[in-house]
């Protein structure tokens, strides 16, 4: 669905050329949700923008769809960090803006707006104005907009991290079951591990600036995945251990396989942890 | 919005009214109540000091006129002085239109294109630096006797803060609205008439709100530098025959007609931008 291929990124700031990205290479299947993970500053949010057609690239190939990526388009739908809602429209205004936006009738799509809010938990919601919603109930909102398109690939950056912890799961855990509903491509940025674990099939790690791929993290946990019982714990550990590993060692550290991680933690790679080079 | 989160259940459990809006109905009517009688109160409170600084004081009437001086010139020429009231106050609601059409055009304009709003930006802070009191001869020269140059003074005098207020209000739009647009690929003319000019509405009412008070005066500025009709020329030729009572009924007149406007400006704006008050602190 996504073919990535030498993309670079240099930005002209004040100070010189800042070097965002540096030769990422990636594949994403129709369907699948990948996770991009990695320190602040290493470019996630760049590459988002560069799939969305926000921002040209300096050097590489993007292809979504088949087609090359010259701006924004409408069936690549973008999630951002904060709800961005306006505040003069109602609820169900904002969730038929894009409608709106590409000229089509509001009649048309006004039941599947009121279905998405429905399969979110907003139903009843639908003439309130956006103040009067919590911070995780605007970002439900901003979610049903994105998804009133029928994308087929959903860009989400760092949909959450604005959210309180326990919000933050629910919204992650309702990701879930939307994405196992929609089976819509998405890429999904986070600085968060346990939410990459979560949600993805894949992880991307990105190193610090500038960003490199540098590994990517198959998640082999069978779905529905969960944060409570019979959360196959033991995946999720080895996982998320395999992440924090990359994301908090230094690049000059010798990259250790889970098969070498010292004694007392675990003592053999386990079952349904995949790593790919 | 992010406080009241713990109060609230989650969605899942069924609509409820956040806890924000509850405060709200509930005091509605007292609040209600004490929005009409404090300001009353103010008022009265107001006009007392002033009789009892008159009656201490032993003011003379020539100089300060107590309240019922004032009342009295009031009832003695009632006509004359609604008439004309009604004078400044159509030249005032003429020339305040008339700014705020060209004030907003010009706003859109300068926001829409960056060159035009270099050639054209400096231009109009020169001229609106000028005292429009030294102006008001000239248009006697230019325009002549009449309303029509008090029209001009009071555009003259609100055109200003109106479309640099509007352009303030055009070019305020937070980036993640900017984005939003930007990621639906909507037109320039999408993003204005959807995203930027529905933010800036609350400080285009911002300089509408300021130019009631300064249109009022440039009615009164015209009036007093060219009497012939309106309260200006009321104040002005009540001086001349010593009638200082008649001067101070004129003027109270003024000052209910300047908070009138004002409210007026801030109902309107209650109705087109009922989210602007709940969105800042």
């Amino acid at each position: 669905m996504i073919k990535i291929a030498g993309l670079s990124q240099t930005f002209k700031a004040r100070t010189g050329a800042v070097e965002a990205l540096r030769n990422i290479n990636l594949e994403i299947d129709n369907g699948e949700f990948l996770a991009v993970i990695g320190r602040s500053g290493c470019g996630k949010s760049t590459l988002l923008r560069l799939i969305a057609g926000l921002i040209r690239p300096t050097t590489g190939n993007l292809l979504v769809g088949g087609e090359e990526v010259t701006g924004p388009r409408r069936d690549v739908a973008m999630v951002f960090q904060r709800p961005a809602l306006l505040p003069w429209r109602t609820v169900l205004d904002n969730v038929l803006l894009p409608i709106e936006i590409f000229r089509q009738k509001r009649s048309v799509h006004r039941d599947r707006a009121i279905h998405l809010l429905e399969m979110t938990g907003l139903e009843g919601f639908a003439k309130r104005l956006p103040h009067e919603l919590s911070g995780g109930m605007q970002q439900r909102v901003s979610l049903c907009r994105a998804l009133i398109q029928q994308p087929k690939v959903m860009l989400m950056d760092e949909p959450f991290s604005a959210l309180d912890a326990l919000t933050r799961e629910e919204l992650a855990f309702e990701l879930q079951r939307i994405h196992m509903e929609l089976a819509t491509t998405v890429v999904f940025v986070t600085h968060s591990i346990q939410e990459a674990v979560l949600l993805a099939d894949r992880v991307a790690v990105l190193s610090a600036r500038p960003g490199r791929l540098r590994r990517i993290v198959d998640v082999d946990i069978p779905r529905p995945r969960s944060f409570g019982h019979n959360a196959h714990l033991e995946h999720v550990a080895a996982c998320s251990a395999e992440l924090h590993q990359l994301l908090l060692s230094s690049e000059e550290a010798p990259q250790t396989s889970s098969t070498d991680l010292p004694a007392g933690r675990l003592r053999r790679p386990r079952p349904g942890t995949k790593v790919h080079r | 919005m992010y406080a009241t989160d713990y109060l609230r259940p989650s969605a899942a459990e069924g609509p409820t009214e956040p806890a924000v809006t509850d405060k709200r109905t509930r005091s509605r009517k007292p609040q209600r109540l004490s929005d009409a009688v404090l300001p009353a109160l103010g008022a009265v409170l107001a006009i007392a000091l002033w009789w009892l600084a008159t009656e201490a004081l032993d003011i003379e009437p020539f100089f300060l006129p107590a309240p019922p001086d004032v009342v009295d010139a009031f009832l003695r020429l009632p006509g004359y002085l609604l008439n004309e009231t009604l004078v400044t106050l159509l030249e005032t609601l003429a020339g305040f239109g008339i700014a705020t059409v060209g004030g907003l055009v010009m706003a859109v304009l300068l926001a829409a294109s960056r060159t035009i709003e270099r050639m054209t930006m400096p231009l109009i802070a020169g001229i609106n630096a000028v005292p429009k009191v030294a102006l008001a001869p000239l248009l006697l020269v230019w325009i002549g006797f009449g309303t029509q140059p008090k029209i001009v003074m009071v555009v003259l005098l609100c055109f200003f803060p109106i479309m640099v207020s509007t352009m303030a209000g055009l070019s305020s739009t937070p980036a993640d609205l900017g984005e939003l647009a930007h990621s639906l690929s909507a037109s320039w003319w999408q993003t204005f008439a959807k995203v930027r000019l529905p933010w800036a509405l609350p400080q285009v009412f911002v300089g509408l709100k300021v130019a009631t008070s300064l249109a009022i005066i440039g009615a009164i500025i015209g009036e007093v530098i060219q009497p012939d009709r309106g309260l200006g020329s009321v104040v002005v030729s009540s001086g001349q025959s010593a009638d200082t009572p008649l001067a101070f009924a004129a003027l109270t007149l003024l000052a209910v007609m300047g908070a009138a406007l004002f409210y007026l400006v801030a109902a309107v704006e209650r109705v087109l931008v009922p989210w602007a008050r709940a969105v800042s602190a």
